[in-house]
């Protein structure tokens, strides 16, 4: 299939055309697909749909960088005009991939700048980004309108005061949980006076004060402002104001919440929120404390999202907030408001479909704080529409387990983290296997998990066998054998990403899955008893995956302490750090 | 909220021997003063000198917060990994500049707080939380069933992990305990690392349970109970008995002892959780408490 054949085919009508439609058509209706996965099964159809689909597609989502090139990607979609990409293992998250290991945006854009340089949208996730990319690509599109940075590193503020120089078509510009190097706030200030586009500002993630001046003249010149997230160092005085500007937002992150207002800028602050009708995301809240929370109640009428993930609350204060939030879907919230607050989550929130619990003192370990099972089954009892959560706890029993997916059975996310390794039920001091296998024997929906706990082959037992539409599943300090994972491997036909560290598994389960990598976007195994013979064999026997070993100072050559295995139509990469070890199959 | 007593096939009695005391054992702070039968000693000193003579004669008995020996318990010990995750803990991993903590080999546990990457949450949170971590914070005593660690190990790992700060990349840089104060219901918490020393502690609690109601911008949470505060003594010192209270604290084997006598880092690493007790409480037991003093003397004789 040559990608590059002309649009229009000069034949005759009488000829076997396998579409009836002139190619415009064709595209047009395909076009009006959104759906990556609908775009992908119809360019499989055939050739002209192929064609189609690929001069119709505007946004290409391609969630491993390394599994194609930007070369193929220009080759085969012309016309994007908005890309997403993720770089890193997930477990870069948490420190587990050296810095250097590459996900570097810069080969991209430089593509891209020759290929597409109407370009409007970039959103990254986990990716390295330097300040000279943030510049070449303020300076290289400009049509430029959107640019999000989730969890990448590289960058200063440096580059975002690029961005802000010259996008003068701005209208998103969200900086999430990255890794930057925060030298200044200056880079607010250089929007220029008559920029008026943005309708996304978020840099919550960032932690030196920008002019609040500019800041205000800024958000009250961007008539289409829909979306603000200010970090913490923008007082509640100063949100007040702005928000007096901004009554059309439907998403606010607020700064620090607390401050000593008089009586008087008390109530004006209530009266500013009260005027904030369309708000459906609230978040930021850094140090909330009780008495000001109020202010935020008449704001909440129609909150789909409270994120209050960085709010320490407390169990009473969360049910005052909750009792104002009758439309939530969507909680996460700090465990210092422990089970007691998650009553409240359930008394008072029977449409909530997302719970996130994080912990506030993760390595807190003598004091007993934060949630427990009992917490969890509370708002399983009162929130049946339940279908993602992540729970960190300090203890869970199988039993709970079992009665929370009793009466929540529409999992789709279910994600519990036990803080104590290798954890068993804290009542039988048995394995949490029965909690996960009820967890999959009742969730069918089910398309991620992950697992903690004492846990043994016979939870792996159980996800091959009965979680059939699995994607994603992240294992930690569990199971007792390969076996586990060889069922797994050869049960979950929908598996996209696996991610293991600290298990018993090696060589054997490494090897199980040969037939299933290329149906996988990535697979990680690290702290196991893989060994570097085990990759090479991998290597080997399947030439059109990438296994890449991530050698540590001072281990031996005989063990593969971190292996990332993913399919590639590119190739094995050429950008990769010493310490990455790309093994071929020659 | 359930208390969960005894049931179930989970006491393990034999190996909850080595574990003094479950700290976390909830029973309401309330019952505290509820002597363990009739073994109650209750150790008071004037000074922090003159105790020590009494300590020293009569070191097993005072008075008891019943603990998890007295109560029979769902807790367990957590049974340790798998062989392999041990030995995955014990060696050297050196990753992005962290390296665990050589502290990690000797706990088979795999204590959460020495694992690279563990528990699983995202950088930028943790830095956010250790930067509004507050050195106190107040909580309502809930019955939540003690944990299933071996304490005495974790409290090991806590102190190697506060003493000897360059080995530990993930630092722990607070040591929390619980504090109880005779008389009010919500107990606090206290990091005794920022304190360093007797009286910086005592400084702390002092101003913690001891003074009148801050403004309510300072304060998270204005209890109540905190009112009875107001009347107390101007500058009270706890610990040079001048106070109306005494400041004790319950070490690792369950005994509880009067806050001074020991070298400070001698205190840390059996130190569980503090409670400031009423020194006419205490005198109320003390007459028995000689009684028994001089029986066991006699005795010893």
């Amino acid at each position: 299939m040559d990608p590059n054949s002309k649009r229009k085919k000069e034949s005759p009508p009488e000829t076997s055309r396998s579409s009836p439609f002139p190619d415009e058509v064709l595209e047009r209706i395909l076009g009006l697909l959104k759906s990556n996965k609908d775009r992908s099964s119809v360019s499989l159809v055939c050739k002209d749909w192929y064609n189609a689909e690929s001069w119709s597609r505007t946004h290409v989502f391609i969630g491993n960088c390394y599994s194609v090139s930007p070369e193929i990607v220009a080759r085969r979609f012309p016309k994007i005009r908005s890309v997403t990409l993720k770089g890193k293992p997930r477990f870069s998250d948490f420190n587990l991939v050296p810095r250097n290991w590459g996900a570097d945006i810069q080969s991209w854009l430089v593509v891209f700048a020759s290929k597409y340089p109407f370009l409007e949208e970039l959103r990254l996730k986990r990716m390295t980004v330097t300040d000279e990319s943030l510049e070449f690509l303020a300076l290289n599109f400009p049509d430029f309108k959107a640019l999000s940075l989730l969890s990448c590193d590289g960058f200063s503020t440096d580059g975002l005061a690029a961005i802000a120089t010259h996008c003068k078509n701005l209208t998103e510009l969200d900086i999430q949980e990255n890794g930057i190097d925060d030298k200044s706030g200056n880079w607010l200030s250089c929007f220029p006076e008559n920029f008026s586009s943005l309708e996304v500002l978020n840099f919550a993630n960032l932690n030196s004060d920008v002019n609040f001046d500019a800041l205000e003249k800024l958000v009250s010149r961007c008539k289409s402002l829909k979306v603000l997230k200010v970090n913490k160092n923008v007082s509640l005085e100063q949100l007040q104001r702005l928000l007096v500007c901004t009554p059309q937002l439907t998403e606010i992150g607020t700064g620090s919440f607390s401050q000593e207002l008089t009586g008087c800028q008390y109530t004006e602050l209530e009266n500013t929120f009260n005027h904030c009708k369309s708000l459906e995301t609230l978040s930021g809240l850094w140090e909330a404390t009780a008495p000001y929370l109020p202010v935020l109640y008449p704001a909440c009428t129609n909150l789909t999202f409270l994120n209050l993930g960085y709010a320490a609350l407390q169990s009473h204060e969360l049910a005052n907030l909750l009792r104002h939030c009758p439309q939530l879907r969507r909680l996460w919230v700090l465990d210092t408001v422990e089970d007691k607050g998650l009553e409240a989550v359930g008394s008072n929130c029977p449409l909530l479909e997302e719970l996130r619990v994080f912990p506030a003192d993760p390595f807190d370990e003598e004091i007993i704080r934060g949630v427990t099972e009992a917490g969890f089954v509370a708002v399983s009892y009162g929130c049946r529409r339940l279908h993602y959560v992540l729970y960190f706890c300090r203890q869970m029993t199988n039993a709970a387990v079992a009665t929370i997916v009793q009466n929540c059975p529409n999992f789709t996310h279910f994600r519990l983290c036990i803080m104590n390794p290798g954890q068993p039920d804290y009542m039988t001091n048995e394995p949490m296997d029965e909690a996960f296998g009820a967890v999959v024997k009742t969730c069918s929906k089910l398309q991620r998990l992950s697992v903690s706990g004492l846990l043994t082959d016979l939870t792996f037992v159980y996800i091959g066998r009965y979680a059939k539409n699995l994607e994603t599943l992240s294992v930690a300090f569990a199971g007792s054998s390969d076996w586990g994972m060889q069922c797994v491997l050869g049960g979950c036909p929908k598996l996209r990403k696996l991610e293991i560290r600290d298990c018993p598994f090696g060589n054997a389960t490494l090897l199980s899955g040969l037939e299933k990598y290329e149906s996988m976007r990535s697979l990680w195994m690290s702290s196991c008893n893989v060994t570097m013979n085990g990759c090479r064999q991998l290597a080997r026997e399947m030439p059109r995956l990438n296994v890449e070993v991530m050698k540590e100072e001072g281990s031996d050559d005989i063990q593969a302490d971190k292996v990332y295995v993913y399919r590639s139509v590119a190739g094995p990469r050429r950008d990769a750090p010493p310490s990455v070890l790309t093994l071929s199959g020659l | 909220m359930q208390l969960v007593l005894g049931g179930g096939g989970g006491v393990k009695t034999s190996s909850m021997s080595t574990v003094s005391g479950e700290g976390n054992t909830a029973m309401s702070s309330e019952d505290s003063s509820s002597p363990d039968e009739a073994e109650l000693e209750l150790g008071l000193g004037l000074s922090l000198g003159g105790f020590k003579a009494q300590q020293t004669a009569v070191k097993t008995k005072y008075a008891r917060i019943l603990t998890a020996k007295d109560l029979p318990s769902g807790v367990s010990t957590s049974s340790s990994c798998t062989s392999s995750s041990s030995s995955t803990l014990s060696r050297a991993n050196a990753t992005a500049g962290t390296k665990r903590s050589a502290d990690s080999v000797s706990a088979p546990n795999g204590a959460s707080s020495q694992v690279v990457g563990w528990p699983p949450i995202r950088a930028y949170r943790m830095n956010s939380m250790v930067n509004q971590a507050k050195s106190v914070a107040t909580e309502e005593y809930n019955s939540v069933i003690g944990k299933n660690k071996n304490n005495t190990a974790v409290l090991d790992k806590t102190n190697n992990g506060s003493n000897m700060n360059s080995n530990n990349f993930k630092v722990r840089t607070s040591f929390f305990v619980k504090v109880n104060m005779d008389g009010i219901a919500i107990g606090r918490k206290v990091d005794l690392n920022a304190s360093g020393c007797y009286e910086a502690l005592a400084q702390t609690l002092e101003d913690m349970f001891l003074r009148p109601i801050p403004t309510i911008n300072a304060m998270r949470s204005s209890a109540p109970e905190h009112n009875l505060m107001v009347d107390a003594t101007r500058c009270p010192k706890l610990l040079d008995g001048s106070s109306e209270f005494v400041l004790t604290y319950e070490d690792k084997e369950g005994d509880w002892m009067l806050v001074g006598d020991v070298p400070w880092g001698m205190f840390l690493s059996s130190v569980k959780r503090l409670r400031i007790m009423r020194r006419s409480e205490a005198t109320g037991l003390a007459p028995r408490l000689q009684e028994r003093n001089g029986r066991q003397r006699s005795k010893l004789i």
